[in-house]
């Protein structure tokens, strides 16, 4: 019949070799200068560099100390001459009119003077390293600013950069056959590989990775705001994971210091809480403690001979999952203490209220109780922006009173904020005429497609709107909450949300995937402002019929961040597919990244 | 000696030597070709070309350079009688010696020629000034080694080669070195000064070691490593008393223990240094004194291979190692006057006489020797053609072309060498063998009959591999053609494969032969990027130079011809068009660039500064956009750049990311020039936060005021002139009560106030503000509860009614730990959240009564939920049962 029977996922493509790729050019970069040297970095650069080569690997390398870059003179071991090089992101651009390449991303300057400045010597080098794999499935481009300087400034000089990626990541592990993708942003950077794969060689080889799909992060800016429940996200939305490394602090580790811990699948425990509700999670370590108390009290019962076996076999793997089992125990027990509290359950279900557009007017009330209490600032920007996305903008008369009480308690200086988040769309004022859409929508039902199409067309024209209304209806995003929603078992990606809420950018995958193109999709796409796409890539497309394995390996490229319960979601989406999703990113976001990047406070 | 040398003279010989049943091969040129031989190893001397120059003194009384992998010679020949009007004149000439180019010197006097990696001719001037020529005689352009140089004249310079490229290294009248490592990114290098050194040393060459340069020299006895930063004496220890000194020196200075290093065996009566030679790998260094001995080893000085008395005491005139790649052995070619002279590891040498001046040239397997007339190779002979071609050879290539040529003269001896070869099991040996020995040899004739054998050889093997016999085939027809007289590269297989067909087919560009350089490429199938485009990219850049044709035709003939190649960068040939000031044939060369980027920097440069920028912003390369930008700010005016990026929202937003981070006023001036006054405000309002003094502050929220108003966005107008308001309230406040106050926003002010007991400065600040009721009574119940000011906030609470009704108080005191406080607001809760208070202040009965009280299925659950084992049973069962009550509604 029609289904396909579900088959295992298929293999992930190996990503260390992007982080080899990386280092081995880092390393013949550095010896350019020879002999012992001290390579000087800015402090943000400190952890993707760790991950591609650590300090042992510098040292192998000639790097006698490691310093941050700080503008004050440098003060080297040896006492006449300073040798080092320095690794600045190129992000500083304007630091070097002469070598801009924004094509490569990092520049290193090899410096070689003496004291007194007598003999000066410096060449530049490009360093082009823009993916650093975070874990088997998620990839990254460590572009925080990508966010604010696309969407906001209207900056295009991070597209070539996604393209770049995207071209590398096609030509170690494509050819890709088919490319999907929505918005301005994805369109241009699907443009730009596009061109960059013209000009260069082309080789015929076996496909790791079949399809791609790219998603600008401004198609879906509810699921990034919404607070995140699922393990991994919440540990980021509290402790934030940086460069897939979190430092929990001494509550969670109960002991007098903070310990850095990787959060990636390389940790067993991790690995199998990351994508469960939290609610689940706790149920799951106590089950875990149990089986390991009992993989201990086996020893019990043992004579000397299975005593040596288990020493030297299994002893040393319990240990290590023990570690890392009183750790996410703290980790949860401290999330616990912040996240039980009365207030969380009640802005959880405001945001549901929000979501599902039920007592608007509580929530707003709510919103307001929480800015004149002066609750987190950034809470209250989020939900104020969740109501104008879910809303179309917020009335006149609230939109007002809200910003002057947001005024008055955080300062003044947020007045530059509100009109960036309004430049976005993020907080808008609801224009007069635009309650039509509503109409509309109801409308559409009863008027055949095509005038509504032309209706649709009209009101669009009006502003830039959210329409999260008519497409949570039409995609059925938020389902109904009279049943009660099992989080043990979930049935849909909603889970990640407690069931109140399926994120549109994953929703819009599975669909598409479904789909295979955007047909059917028309109304959605209008909604969301267009710049779809669908290509065939591949050579010829009955290849891309036979569903070999690497057709059920996807790339998702998110261009402006993705959050971790997108990710949840989408592994969640792959296990009940039988593929498997690999997340692209510019960087990982949550909701306070997202509204942080949007201050404008330089104050 | 001469009789024992003759046994081991190989392939030279004319009549068969028949020893056993072996016949050795007969070579064609007989009288060219001599071999000699040095302990194992074997030396020939093959003519490559008989000269095609006139010269009419030879190469007396001349600058000669030539340059390796058989590069062209360039020669300046000073005029016999030195007067101001007699230039000198400077030819340059092929391998083969045909002339390339002539012409009399103008310039300064030469004191070095070089050649680069890429056939340009340097001369090195007396004043330190390098001029760089092509191939043909153009002038291509100049820089200077410093200008100290100028004052102290180059007293000796020498041009040498690494992998960064060409270098040029010179010594001053002032004894200091200064290189430049690559001379296409020219750095200066300024090396340490030489202790005790006067004038020019007795002798030195560049070394490239460990990526790094450096000099060797020597001052007499005295031996010096010079790097970047330091001179290091290179101590040779020659006496005893003189290492004593040094284990003293070593006592007293523990650091400098590892830079003493020493030419190990360096014998004693070895003396002053007065030539020395590096290898072509700059792996072996050989050191000639004045004592006649020859020191050969590692150019680290930590290895010696051997010493060698050559008996001859004048300073010769050039040394040069003449060594193949892989040969265990080392060997160096001396040029005296009149005699050449080859030695080896043993103390036996090999002599040549000189009947003319001539000039040695290093090669990577041997050495060139140029002469008046003739222009000759010598070098080791390779072991594949010494086993085939010795006399008596029993090897398996010998016996296959024995076998091979019996079978040509159709005789049944065929069939016995080739029983021998293949009763051993050798077949595949022989067959390599003759391949090999086919890519050392010159003649073509030789080069075939050995191939010819190695083909037959092939025949009787069922699964013999044809890569290396094809190959080896197209390679000799590469290296024939461009050995050919009117070519005259006379490469070597060996260099061949070192130098790859990419650098040949770019020397054959140089040389404008293009049709060979695209027929090489079309036969060895090279891909079209390196190969044919590129070839006809030359082609296109030396056609656009003709000046006598017409633009039309030019651009004609140049589209026809690159028309199907593929990957041909069109801008290239349109940039070469500009240079040569033919701007409309750049213009419409650049039309047939598909690539929009690639036309931006030469658009530029041609002062199409508008279309650059469309091209550039079509390219999708920001940072193309950015130098476009950069550009234009320079070239326009202010009002007229803006109203370009005002047409172009790319490069608008571009330019305003860059204002934003390094010109503010700039970006003040953009949003001027629109109108755009929400900007302008916003601009204001950030400046505002980095203005220190209240004043200046207050007037850039003013501005900002102002331009609010423009832009008709009354609430942010309003919303600042607020902010104006609290910055003076906050002042007056802090200057009279001593509060610091300003700067916070006005919630904290409040709270801030409250908390210092100053309530009526803070209900003053309540109306002036219009704070929300609501705001203003979570404000003092939360600023009352952390000072603990219970009683004030009772009287707070009495004072009207609460808009935020009074579960806050309980909550707020709950928060405190004051349960006793809470419980009096508890009675004053509304009906709906009295369970909630009750809760809060932990009194479970009084929560039971209130929910039952309502009847709310909900909130007895909740109440129920928090009931714990210990709780009374009666209340239990109340709560059950007002619950079955409440559900059955």
């Amino acid at each position: 019949m029609a289904h396909s029977v579900r088959r295992d996922a298929p293999e992930l493509p190996d990503f260390s070799l992007l982080k080899r790729l990386a280092r081995d050019q880092l390393i013949y970069l550095l010896e350019q200068l020879p002999g012992r040297k001290d390579l000087f970095i800015e402090a943000d650069l400190m952890s993707p560099l760790d991950r591609i080569a650590n300090v042992t690997t510098l040292k192998q390398h000639d790097v006698d100390k490691l310093y941050k870059v700080e503008h004050k003179p440098i003060v080297s071991t040896s006492d006449q001459m300073v040798r080092g090089c320095f690794l600045y992101p190129l992000t500083n651009w304007f630091l070097f009119p002469d070598v801009v390449n924004a094509d490569k991303y990092y520049v290193i300057l090899s410096v070689y003077f003496d004291i007194s400045y007598s003999y000066f010597d410096v060449t530049t080098d490009e360093w082009s390293f823009y993916l650093l794999p975070l874990d088997d499935d998620i990839i990254s481009l460590e572009l925080p600013e990508f966010f604010r300087d696309y969407f906001l400034e209207g900056d295009q000089r991070w597209v070539r950069t996604a393209g770049s990626a995207l071209h590398l990541l096609h030509s170690v592990y494509g050819p890709f056959s088919k490319v999907y993708g929505i918005g301005r942003c994805s369109k241009m950077a699907y443009e730009s590989w596009r061109e960059q794969v013209e000009e260069g060689e082309q080789r015929a080889r076996q496909a790791e990775i079949g399809n791609v799909f790219l998603i600008d992060r401004d198609v879906d800016l509810v699921t990034p705001l919404c607070s995140q429940v699922v393990y991994e996200g919440l540990v980021d939305d509290i402790f934030r994971i940086k460069c897939g490394c979190v430092e929990f602090c001494p509550d969670v580790t109960s002991s007098d210091k903070s310990i850095k811990v990787m959060l990636n699948s390389q940790d067993k425990v991790f690995n199998e809480i990351r994508n469960e509700h939290f609610s689940q999670v706790f149920g799951f370590l106590s089950q875990k403690a149990r089986n390991l108390q009992t993989a201990y009290d086996k020893r019990s019962g043992m004579n000397i001979k299975q005593m040596k076996t288990f020493v030297s076999e299994e002893l040393k793997g319990l240990k290590q999952e023990h570690r890392l089992l009183s750790l996410h125990i703290g980790a949860s027990e401290s999330m616990m203490k912040k996240k039980t509290k009365q207030d969380f359950q009640e802005l959880l279900k405001t945001e549901h209220s929000l979501l599902e557009g039920f007592e608007i007017r509580e929530c707003i009330s709510y919103i307001e109780e929480h800015i004149n209490r002066q609750v987190s600032m950034v809470e209250s920007m989020r939900l104020l922006c969740l109501l104008s996305l879910t809303e179309n903008g917020l009335l006149p008369k609230d939109y007002r009173s809200l910003k002057a009480q947001f005024l008055q308690s955080y300062g003044i200086e947020h007045l530059l904020t509100f009109s960036n988040l309004k430049q976005l769309g993020l907080l808008v004022e609801q224009q007069p005429g635009e309650t039509l859409t509503v109409m509309e929508s109801r409308v559409g039902k009863l008027v055949n497609d095509k005038t509504a199409g032309k209706l649709t067309d009209a009101f669009s024209s009006l502003a830039k709107k959210s329409n999260f209304r008519a497409l949570g209806r039409r995609l059925n995003l938020v389902p109904k909450s009279d049943e009660e929603y099992d989080l043990r078992v979930p049935r849909d990606m909603a889970y990640i949300f407690s069931g109140a809420y399926i994120p549109l950018s994953c929703k819009l995958i599975e669909q598409v995937l479904e789909r295979d193109g955007w047909t059917g999709l028309e109304e959605v796409t209008r909604m969301l402002n267009g710049h779809e796409f669908a290509v065939t890539a591949g050579s010829n497309g009955s290849d891309a019929r036979v569903k070999t394995d690497s057709q059920r390996i996807i790339l998702v490229m998110f261009l402006g961040g993705c959050t971790f319960s997108e990710i949840s979601a989408l592994r969640f989406l792959g296990r009940e597919k039988g593929i498997k999703f690999i997340v692209v990113t510019t960087a990982i976001t949550n909701s306070a990244r997202l509204l942080e990047s949007m201050l404008d406070n330089h104050a | 000696m001469w009789a024992s040398l003759a046994s081991h003279l190989a392939y030279h010989v004319t009549t068969v030597i028949n020893s056993v049943c072996v016949c050795v091969c007969v070579c064609v040129c007989v009288c060219v070709c001599v071999c000699v031989c040095v302990c194992v190893c074997v030396y020939r001397k093959i003519e490559l070309y008989e000269m095609g120059w006139s010269l009419r003194d030879g190469l007396k009384e001349c600058l000669v350079a030539a340059a390796p992998y058989g590069g062209p010679i360039a020669l300046l020949r000073q005029p016999q009688r030195p007067s101001s009007s007699a230039r000198p004149q400077l030819e340059i000439y092929s391998s083969s010696g045909a002339n390339m180019a002539s012409f009399p010197w103008k310039s300064g006097p030469v004191r070095q020629l070089g050649w680069t990696v890429c056939d340009d001719l340097l001369c090195i001037q007396e004043d330190g000034t390098v001029l760089i020529y092509d191939l043909f005689g153009a002038f291509k352009r100049h820089f200077s080694m410093g200008n100290e140089v100028v004052q102290n004249q180059v007293l000796e310079a020498k041009v040498f080669h690494s992998p960064y490229g060409t270098g040029v290294a010179i010594v001053t009248g002032a004894s200091r070195f200064t290189l430049a490592t690559n001379i296409d990114d020219l750095k200066l290098r300024r090396l340490p000064e030489v202790p005790g050194l006067q004038g020019a040393p007795s002798c030195w060459v560049v070394l490239t070691q460990d990526r790094q340069t450096k000099v060797l020299l020597a001052n007499g006895v005295d031996l010096y490593i010079l790097d970047n930063t330091s001179c290091t004496p290179v101590v040779r220890q020659t006496q005893t008393t003189y290492s004593l000194l040094c284990l003293i020196i070593l006592a007293l200075s523990p650091l400098t223990v590892c830079v003493f290093q020493t030419p190990p065996g360096l014998s004693p009566q070895a003396c002053s240094i007065v030539n020395m030679a590096v290898s072509f790998s700059y792996k072996y260094l050989a050191l000639f004194t004045d004592s006649g001995h020859l020191w050969m080893g590692s150019a680290n000085l930590k290895d010696k291979l051997s010493e060698v008395d050559t008996k001859v005491r004048t300073p010769p005139k050039q040394m040069v190692w003449c060594r193949r790649p892989k040969s265990q052995q080392p060997s160096v070619v001396i040029m005296w006057d009149r005699l050449l002279l080859v030695a080896g590891e043993c103390t036996d040498t090999i002599q040549y006489t000189l009947d003319e001046e001539s000039v040695c040239v290093a090669e990577l397997d041997g050495v060139r020797i140029i002469g008046g007339s003739r222009h000759e190779l010598l070098q080791e002979v390779p072991s594949a053609c010494q086993d085939i071609f010795k006399i008596a050879s029993m090897a398996p290539g010998a016996l296959l072309l024995e076998a091979h040529k019996e079978y040509e003269k159709s005789s049944q001896k065929a069939d016995e060498y080739l029983r021998e070869i293949k009763e051993q099991s050798v077949l595949g040996e022989a067959v390599r063998q003759c391949v090999e020995a086919a890519g050392y040899e010159h003649e073509p004739e030789t080069q075939k009959t050995l191939l010819r054998a190695a083909s037959f050889g092939k025949c009787f093997l069922s699964n013999y591999p044809p890569e290396p016999f094809v190959s080896m085939c197209r390679d000799l027809k590469v290296l024939n053609s461009v050995r050919e007289y009117t070519v005259g590269i006379p490469l070597t297989h060996t260099q061949y494969k070192q130098m790859t067909v990419q650098v040949l087919i770019d020397r054959l560009v140089y040389r404008k032969l293009y049709p060979l350089a695209i027929e090489i490429c079309r036969y060895l199938k090279t891909p079209e990027y390196q190969g044919v485009s590129r070839v006809l990219k030359h082609w296109a850049c030396c056609k656009v130079q003709q000046k006598e044709e017409p633009d039309e035709s030019i651009a004609h003939a140049v589209s026809v011809k690159l028309g199907e190649a593929a990957g041909i960068s069109y801008s290239e040939i349109a940039a070469r068009a500009y240079e040569c000031g033919r701007t409309e044939l750049a213009i419409k060369l650049l039309e047939f660039e598909p690539r929009s980027g690639e036309q931006v920097p030469l658009l530029l440069k041609m002062k199409r500064s508008q279309l650059a920028l469309s091209k550039a912003i079509e390219s999708g390369d920001t940072d193309l956009v950015y130098t476009v930008v950069t550009y234009l700010k320079n070239e326009m005016n202010r009002g007229d750049f803006f109203m370009t990026l005002r047409n172009q929202p790319v490069a608008l937003s571009l330019y305003r990311q860059f204002c934003k981070h390094q010109e503010q006023d700039t970006l003040k001036d953009l949003f001027n020039q629109d109108d755009d006054h929400q900007e302008l405000g916003n601009f204001y309002v950030k400046a505002s936060y980095k203005e220190k003094k209240l004043e200046a502050r207050l007037s850039l929220l003013q501005s900002a005021v102002d331009e609010y108003n423009k832009a008709k966005n009354e609430f942010a107008a309003k919303a600042t002139e607020e902010e104006m308001k609290l910055l003076r309230f906050q002042r007056r406040l802090d200057e009279e009560k001593g509060e610091a106050l300003l700067g916070l926003s006005l919630q904290e002010t409040l709270h801030a106030l409250l908390t210092s007991n100053f309530h009526k400065q803070a209900e003053q600040l309540y109306r002036d503000f219009r704070v929300p009721d609501k705001r203003y009574w979570w404000l003092k119940l939360t600023a009352l509860a952390e000072k603990d000011d219970w009683e004030e906030m009772e009287k707070f609470a009495k004072s009207k009614k609460s808009p935020i009704g009074y579960l806050p108080f309980v909550e707020v005191c709950v928060k405190q730990h004051n349960k006793y406080e809470a419980k009096k607001y508890v009675s004053k809760v509304t009906p709906e959240q009295k369970v909630k208070a009750h809760l809060a202040i932990g009194d479970l009965e009084g929560a039971a009564e209130a929910a039952i009280e309502r009847r709310s299925e909900g909130e007895i659950s909740t109440v129920l939920s928090r009931c714990s084992p210990t709780t009374d049973r009666a209340l239990l069962e109340r709560l059950n049962r007002a619950r079955s009550t409440a559900a059955k509604k």
